[in-house]
């Protein structure tokens, strides 16, 4: 028999109002699987009396018929969706032991749609980092490692590193994870799973720990197409105390799966080919686009004239947007204070954000603070806003002549914890294919596309048209039928 | 444009984060790369654009100018690492 803990989001589902299994034995099966993976360090808090609970009320709805969408799933939540009472960092040791008083408008969904909640998951601090390696709480593992017989420990991506280290190790069938400028699809990516940010707006960003407000946009990780859009489908929805939300109806995006392409143009940027890439990146593409083709998609090579400026613009944006969000750490109304002897308000403030970020979030929100410091916002923070300007309307005339976007998702596969650390500007090179997409607000998904050398997952990115998440999961969809994805990494920990 | 110690020192103050002289240190040539790595953008042709202020055109919605919620002082309250009489509470700043 098929363990519970190899089941996904709708396997989960189905069986579950099938009667096939109970859902506490699936909560059972995730928990321990959750407890003899803690040497992945994916979560930050445990929660197995909420799955459980959640469990047990799933199998009453059955046996009382009232079985709502996700009865009997048990769910990680990343640690920057307040969730009310359960420890909320952002991954960060400012937040420890902050339990908040309210639930995020996406965890809310979630859970009112009869998920359970498995615990908390491991994140880069405030979700700045491609690595997991800036979390308060120590480094996430991959659970993947190189064929070549070393046990060199491997990044599960970030910042949405616990996330996917937890779906890639059967830890949970299916993840929140938050993407500002690729935390959803780099680490999907880097460890073999499915990711999608979905159009901005899609999702409420009321009680996620805000980043950089004009790009957090959280989505789901799970195991296939499918257990996205399920939980796509239950994250998302209108909510009036977010005024970026969109007060649009949510589509039936699991019932409107179909993997076909036919007719539909794909387009194939050429400023995404840069230099210093890996070939297997350019030959898994170039696979990539052989089987949307196979399955009846045009191919059409088109152009992003602004693609080379996303980075940088990226990282005047984030960061400014970061230390303004950031600001309201200052040992007053929540975390850590730190009073030094015979100091004042400012020692007070001034101490505890010393004391309390770490080193990527102080260069980040000291980047910020210089970028709209008098006499520099327009050179940079304008100046940055205009080229955003201009890499959002690259994106709308290249619809005229595509439907959809295939690049790849990283330009990497994953790499040793410690190698990129030394270096910002490397590690911030990671996201070169998936900050465009952010800039834009565009829904973008990440699916695997096969092994590397090494034995390590690659994944290819498809963007889509603003509100076409329809689009960018039935083209997943073919894909992933047409990539026969099944590789998973061995148990090791 | 090259990052000084000087220059680190004010954003740090600016930002309210002490740093001490070996920070300084490290963080002068960090910020200094970076910053000279986003100068790039300064060669894009912009006159014709206006700065981008929303992803999605989204209306800024109003609603009725109506109490939505509060009476919820204790639970405001409950994360403080002080709090006093029912007030956050913070180091003297008036003598």
């Amino acid at each position: 028999m098929t363990a519970l803990t190899d089941l996904g989001v709708a396997q989960i589902r189905d069986g579950v109002a099938a009667g096939e299994f109970s859902a506490r034995a699936v909560a059972e099966a995730y928990i321990a699987n959750v407890e003899a993976g803690r040497g992945l360090n994916a979560f930050v808090v445990e929660t197995p009396e909420l799955a459980l609970a959640a469990a047990d009320a799933a199998d009453k709805a059955r046996a009382s018929g009232e079985l709502k969408p996700l009865s009997g799933v048990p769910l990680g939540i990343k640690d920057l969706f307040c969730t009310e009472g359960v420890q909320t960092t952002a991954g960060s040791r400012i937040l420890e032991g902050y339990k908040p008083v309210y639930e995020s408008h996406v965890s809310a969904n979630l859970f009112a749609a009869g998920a359970g909640m498995l615990g908390k998951l491991n994140m880069d601090e405030f979700a700045m980092g491609s690595s997991n390696e800036t979390s308060g709480f120590g480094p996430v593992l991959s659970p993947w490692r190189r064929n070549d017989g070393g046990n060199a420990a491997l990044t599960p991506g970030g910042s949405s590193g616990g996330s996917a280290s937890a779906v890639a190790a059967r830890l949970a069938p299916g993840v929140t994870g938050t993407d500002t400028g690729g935390s959803i699809r780099q680490p999907a990516a880097f460890t073999g799973i499915t990711g999608i940010k979905p159009t901005y707006g899609r999702c409420s960003r009321w009680g996620i720990v805000a980043f950089a407000s004009s790009l957090d946009q959280a989505g789901p990780m799970a195991r296939d197409v499918r257990d996205c859009a399920i939980l796509l489908e239950a994250m998302a929805g209108f909510d009036p105390r977010d005024s970026t939300s969109l007060k649009l109806d949510v589509p039936a995006w699991e019932a409107g799966l179909a993997a076909d392409v036919r007719g539909k143009r794909i387009g194939i940027p050429k400023e995404y080919r840069i230099d210093g890439v890996p070939a297997e990146i350019d030959a898994v593409w170039q696979q990539g686009i052989e089987w949307l083709r196979d399955a009846g998609a045009e191919i059409v090579e088109v152009s992003l004239p602004h693609t080379k400026y996303a980075l940088p613009a990226y990282y005047i944006i984030a960061p400014a947007e970061a230390s303004s969000n950031l600001a309201r750490y200052d040992g007053v109304r929540y975390g850590l204070r730190v009073q030094p002897a015979q100091g004042g308000l400012d020692d007070m403030y001034e101490a505890t954000r010393a004391a309390g970020f770490g080193a990527e979030v102080k260069r980040r929100i000291m980047i910020g603070t210089y970028v709209l410091s008098a006499g520099f916002y327009d050179a940079y923070f304008n100046q940055a806003q205009k080229v955003r300007a201009l890499i959002a309307r690259d994106f709308e005339r290249v619809w005229a002549h595509c439907d959809l976007l295939l690049t790849p998702t990283a330009p990497s596969a994953a790499f040793g914890l410690g190698e990129k650390m030394a270096d910002p500007i490397a590690m911030y090179l990671n996201d070169v294919f998936a900050v465009p997409a952010s800039l834009a607000g565009l829904p973008a998904i990440s699916v695997p596309a096969g092994l590397d050398a090494q034995g390590l997952p690659l994944g290819l990115q498809i963007i889509g048209k603003a509100l076409d998440e329809q689009g960018v999961l039935n083209a997943a969809l073919a894909f992933e039928e047409r990539a026969g994805f099944t590789a998973r990494a061995e148990a090791w920990w | 444009m090259s990052v000084d110690a000087k220059t680190v020192r004010h954003i740090a103050k600016l930002a309210r984060i002490a740093v001490s002289d070996a920070e300084v240190a490290a963080l002068a040539p960090e910020l200094s790369n970076i910053i000279g790595w986003i100068e790039q953008l300064q060669e894009v042709d912009v006159s014709e654009v206006e700065p981008m202020t929303a992803v999605i055109p989204n209306i800024l919605r109003l609603r009725d100018d109506v109490v939505t919620d509060g009476g919820i002082r204790d639970e405001i309250l409950a994360n403080a690492p002080a709090a006093e009489h029912g007030f956050f509470a913070v180091p003297k700043v008036i003598e």
